[in-house]
C-alpha cells in the first residue's frame, strides 16, 4: 500500500508528520480550552442563578 | 509645542535621564563584533556597515521604554492629553526629541565607530547620510510602539518585539545604501526608498501613536 | 432597502448569543466536511499521484506546503479586516475573531516554513536561505508573534482589542513594505506563486493532463484547510465569548459580594 518514495522517502514523510502534528496540536488545544471555557461558564451561570 | 521639547530635552539631559545611554550601547557592540566575528579587517570592512546599522537600531530601541513611561507614572502625559495642544503633535515632538536625544548622537558617532571596523573611505559619507535620512523613522516607529505599551508594567520586551518587525524595511533599505556606498555603487534606490519611509512614517504614524495613547488614557 | 435589510441581517450575527447559537449548529457541518475534505486530499495526493519527474516524491509535500501558506496570508488579512470591523462598527464578536484567528495564522505560517525548509533541503541543497518568499513569512511569523504577544499583556478586554486592531492596521502596512524590501534585497530561489501555473511545478511544457494528476488532489486540501481554518476561528471564537462572559460574571458576582 505505502508508495514508492525513493531516497525522498525520510523528506516527504518528515513533512507530513510534522504538519499533521501542528494540525492536531493546535485541534486538540482548541477543544480543550473551549472545552474547559464553557464547563467554567456554565457552573458560574448556575452560582449566579442560584444566587438570584 | 516649543516648551514641550525643550522641557523633554531639558529631563533627557538631565541625570538618569537616560542620555548617552544610547551612545555607550552603541560603542559597545561594535566593539563586540571583532570579538565574535574575528579580527580579519577584510571580514570587518565587508560587514562594517550592516553592523553600524543594526548597532544604531538597536541603540535606539534600548530608550523607547523611557520615551513615554516616566510622562505615564509621573500623570503629566494625563496633562499633555487634556491641553489645547492636539495629541498627535505631542507624539510628534515626543518622536522629536527622543531623535534630538539618540538618533542624531548616534548619526555623529557613527563614523568614528566606522574606524574601529575599517569602513571603507567611501563608505563614511553614504553611513553618516543613510542614518541621518533612516534614524527619524527608528523614532517615529518607536514611539508608535511605545505608546502601545506604555500602560504595560513589563512592557519592554514586548516593546521590542512589536517594534522590530516594524523596523525590517527601514533596516533593509538604510543598510543597502550604507553597504553600496561603501563599495562604490549606486545608492539611489535605496536612499530613494528610505526617505520615502522616513517621509511617510513622519506623517502617517503620529496619526496611530496618538489613537493607540488616547485609548490608553481612557 | 433590500439590501439594507440583507446587511442588517449579517450585522445580527455580531451579536454574541445569535452568534453563539448559530455557530453551534454549523460547526459539526465545517468539522466533518474538513476532516473530509483533508482526508481525501492527502490521502489521494500521497497514495496515488505520480512522482514529478525532476523533484520526485517531494512533490507530495506541495498538497500541505501551499494550502499552510495560502492560510498564513489570508488569516492576517481576516484579522486585518475583523479589526477594521472593530475600530468602526465596535462589534465585540469581530475583534474576539481576530484574535481567535492570530494562534491558527501562527500555526499556518509554522507549516509552511517547516515544509518549506524540509523541501528546501533535498531540491535547493540547503535548509534555510534568505530568500524573498522564505524570509517575508518569517516576518510575517514574528508579527503574528507581536501581535499575539499584545492581546495577552493587555488586561482590559476593550483596550486590547482597540491596541491589537491599530497594531494589526499598521502591521499590514509594514508587512507589505517589508516584503517590497526584501524582493529588493534579495533576488531568491523559490519560484514565483505556482498554484494557477502548477506546470512551474511539473516542469515546463508537460501536458495538461500531467500537471491535472497534482492539481485537484492539491484543490481538495486546499479546501480542506480552509473549511478546517474557519471551523477553527468560528470555534476558538466562541471561546473568546465565552470567556468574555465569565469575566463579566465574576465582576457581578464581586459586585454583589
Amino acid at each position: 500500500m505505502m508508495p514508492e518514495l525513493g531516497k525522498y522517502a525520510d523528506t516527504v514523510l518528515s513533512a507530513y508528520v510534522a504538519s499533521i502534528a501542528l494540525l492536531g496540536l493546535l485541534v486538540v488545544v482548541s477543544l480543550w480550552r473551549g472545552r474547559r471555557v464553557r464547563a467554567e461558564m456554565k457552573e458560574i451561570e448556575e452560582r449566579a442563578a442560584r444566587n438570584g | 509645542m516649543i516648551a514641550l521639547l525643550l522641557r523633554d530635552l531639558k529631563l533627557a539631559f538631565r541625570a538618569g535621564g537616560g542620555f548617552g545611554l544610547g551612545l555607550a550601547f552603541f560603542l559597545i557592540v561594535t566593539v563586540m563584533v571583532p570579538f565574535s566575528v574575528g579580527p580579519q579587517s577584510a571580514l570587518l570592512s565587508t560587514i562594517a556597515p550592516g553592523v553600524l546599522w543594526l548597532g544604531a537600531l538597536l541603540a535606539c530601541l534600548l530608550s523607547l521604554d523611557r520615551l513615554l513611561a516616566l510622562d505615564w507614572e509621573d500623570g503629566s502625559l494625563d496633562l499633555l492629553a487634556t491641553a489645547p495642544l492636539p495629541l498627535e503633535a505631542v507624539v510628534t515632538i515626543k518622536a522629536l526629541a527622543h531623535w534630538i536625544t539618540t538618533g542624531l548622537p548616534l548619526v555623529l558617532a557613527a563614523p568614528v565607530l566606522g574606524v574601529l571596523l575599517n569602513l571603507p573611505v567611501a563608505g563614511f559619507s553614504w553611513l553618516v547620510v543613510s542614518l541621518l535620512v533612516g534614524t527619524p523613522a527608528l523614532s517615529v516607529i518607536g514611539t508608535f510602539g511605545a505608546a502601545l505599551t506604555v500602560g504595560l508594567k513589563r512592557g519592554g520586551l514586548l516593546l521590542s518585539l512589536l517594534v522590530l518587525p516594524l523596523y525590517v524595511p527601514t533596516l533593509i533599505f538604510g543598510a543597502e545604501a550604507a553597504r553600496r556606498g561603501a563599495v562604490g555603487m549606486d545608492t539611489g534606490t535605496p536612499m530613494l526608498m528610505l526617505a520615502g519611509i522616513t517621509a511617510a512614517t513622519v506623517a502617517l504614524l503620529p496619526f496611530a501613536s496618538a489613537a493607540v495613547l488616547r485609548v490608553n488614557l481612557r | 432597502m433590500t439590501f439594507s435589510t440583507k446587511a442588517n441581517a449579517l450585522w445580527e450575527y455580531a451579536n454574541p448569543k445569535k452568534f453563539l447559537a448559530t455557530t453551534e449548529r454549523v460547526l459539526p457541518f465545517f468539522w466533518a466536511s474538513a476532516a473530509a475534505c483533508l482526508a481525501v486530499g492527502l490521502i489521494w495526493g500521497f497514495f496515488f499521484t505520480p512522482d514529478d519527474y525532476r523533484q520526485g516524491a517531494t512533490v507530495k509535500i506541495i498538497y500541505l506546503h501551499v494550502p499552510a501558506a495560502l492560510l498564513a496570508i489570508n488569516a492576517w488579512f481576516m484579522m486585518l479586516l475583523t479589526s477594521l470591523i472593530w475600530l468602526i462598527r465596535r462589534h465585540h464578536v469581530s475583534a474576539l475573531a481576530a484574535r481567535a484567528a492570530a494562534p491558527v495564522g501562527v500555526v499556518m505560517t509554522l507549516i509552511a516554513l517547516a515544509t518549506g525548509a524540509i523541501w528546501g533541503q533535498p531540491m535547493w541543497g540547503t535548509w534555510w536561505a534568505w530568500d524573498p518568499r522564505l524570509t517575508s513569512f518569517l516576518i510575517l511569523f514574528l508579527f503574528y508573534l507581536g501581535y499575539i504577544a499584545l492581546w495577552e499583556a493587555i488586561e482590559n478586554p476593550d483596550t486590547a482589542a482597540d491596541l491589537t486592531s491599530v497594531l494589526c492596521l499598521v502591521g499590514s502596512v509594514f508587512a507589505i513594505l517589508s516584503r517590497y524590501a526584501v524582493n529588493f534585497w534579495n533576488q531568491g530561489l523559490h519560484q514565483g506563486a505556482s498554484v494557477m501555473r502548477i506546470e512551474a511545478v511539473t516542469g515546463g511544457d508537460t501536458q495538461e493532463k500531467v500537471s491535472n494528476v497534482f492539481f485537484y488532489p492539491l484543490l481538495v486540501c486546499i479546501v480542506g484547510f480552509v473549511l478546517l481554518f474557519v471551523a477553527l476561528v468560528l470555534y476558538r471564537t466562541g471561546t473568546e465569548i465565552r470567556a468574555r462572559r465569565i469575566r463579566a460574571l465574576l465582576a457581578r458576582e464581586r459586585v454583589g459580594a
